[in-house]
């Protein structure tokens, strides 16, 4: 408790036990009923349509209404890699959500740049904007997706702002390449 | 593929045909870039060749080439669709030289031109709208000119002001990089001790490696 957070709904220190209580409540409606607006740029749209299909189902966790104004979420999926003429446009719209807001970087490009290492793209959306979660893969598994979201949602309820990654689920199978 | 394109143009330019190749099929034809606009009309006209369709026009950074001027290749691809065949024609252009546009014999080559000019700054007379096709009117310099530097970016957002943003965390200090900036030889040779354990997991790279090459000493 009392790690940085934004926009109401935080446990202070001297805060009154009915306070961190009503903190806690909003907290927990909040994580249930993530708003979310997909800024969606390139191929891990693919991969963010079957999250949000019947078969991954974001609604599961409350997060699957697009209001389609940025003013009115309060989750930002960067999907895709964002190049410098798309920057300011990405910026504004972050600006525009209303607080609290919370950023999830889907993807490699998203997170790193990935392996756009030249002058057209951005090298992660966190040089722009801060980001909350990051879900390596190119593009992820939607099961890394959610394994994201509900990291979110962990630190919703704990009122931890610091960024995290999705950690990997297993490791694959091994196989000898060489002998 | 016929090799009438090229006999053709060879039949009527003579000399003014600098260069051919026909390399199992693939047309080639390099003209003098005075010559351009004129072979081009003539590649739409001719009842014999009748190029109707436009398909592409790029352009090539030739800088260690000897002599280093004309620096550029522009490469124009055209096909027939009449006829079944195609032709590419070259011609190189100095930095400060302008080439003839060909808007006004194939429409579609007025964005093309406008890419070949965002990316290598070739300058095309009489075409009807020449500017940044891809690019920002704020970024300077061509950037597929090879003498552009590699890692120069030109952002129209000033970052954020944070510390290290060059590496934001939660990534350590071999993470959060593109790819072509991590060390991946040091990394497969198992010296990367500074790699952050969870990337290294994540990508399988060093585990599996030494896995593997557990798995290997203990079969000998």
């Amino acid at each position: 408790m009392g790690e940085i957070n934004s926009g109401g709904g935080e446990a202070q220190v001297g805060m009154s036990k009915f306070d961190e209580m009503y903190a806690s409540f909003l907290n927990w409606a909040r994580k249930w009923s993530l708003f979310q607006y997909p800024f969606v740029t390139a191929c891990c749209g693919m991969e963010f349509m079957s999250v949000m299909g019947p078969r991954y189902d974001l609604a599961r966790f409350g997060a699957e209404v697009p209001p389609g104004s940025p003013r009115q979420c309060d989750l930002l999926w960067v999907v895709g890699t964002i190049s410098q003429r798309q920057a300011p446009i990405l910026k504004q719209i972050y600006d525009q959500m209303t607080d609290p807001k919370w950023v999830l970087a889907f993807g490699t490009c998203a997170c790193t740049g990935g392996f756009y290492d030249n002058y057209a793209t951005v090298p992660g959306v966190d040089k722009v904007i801060p980001v909350d979660i990051y879900v390596p893969g190119c593009p992820p598994r939607p099961e890394a997706v959610l394994d994201g979201l509900i990291l979110l949602q962990q630190k919703i309820t704990n009122h931890n702002r610091i960024p995290a990654t999705v950690p990997p689920r297993e490791l694959p199978p091994l196989t000898a390449m060489r002998k | 593929m016929s090799k009438s394109v090229l006999d053709r143009l060879k039949a009527v330019f003579k000399e003014r045909i600098l260069e051919t190749n026909d390399f199992r099929g693939d047309e080639e034809a390099r003209v003098a870039p005075e010559d351009w606009l004129q072979i081009a009309t003539f590649l739409r006209d001719d009842a014999e060749t009748e190029m109707n369709f436009y398909t592409d026009l790029t352009a090539v950074d030739y800088l260690e080439r000897e002599p280093k001027e004309p620096r550029f290749d522009v490469i124009l691809m055209v096909r027939s669709l009449a006829k079944n065949h195609r032709i590419r024609i070259k011609t190189r252009v100095g930095v400060d030289q302008e080439l003839d546009s060909l808007v006004s014999v194939w429409r579609g080559a007025d964005w093309s031109e406008r890419e070949v000019y965002d990316m290598f700054g070739i300058r095309f007379k009489n075409h009807p709208d020449l500017r940044r096709i891809l690019l920002y009117d704020e970024f300077e310099g061509y950037p597929l000119r090879k003498d552009y530097p590699i890692e120069k970016t030109q952002p129209l957002v000033p970052y954020r002001d944070v510390e290290g943003i060059e590496i934001v965390p939660p990534f350590g200090p071999d993470e959060g990089k593109p790819w072509n900036r991590i060390d991946w030889l040091e990394r497969t040779n198992g010296r990367d001790l500074h790699v952050s354990p969870s990337l290294g997991i994540q990508q399988g790279q060093r585990s599996c490696l030494s896995q593997l090459d557990e798995r290997n000493s203990g079969e000998e």
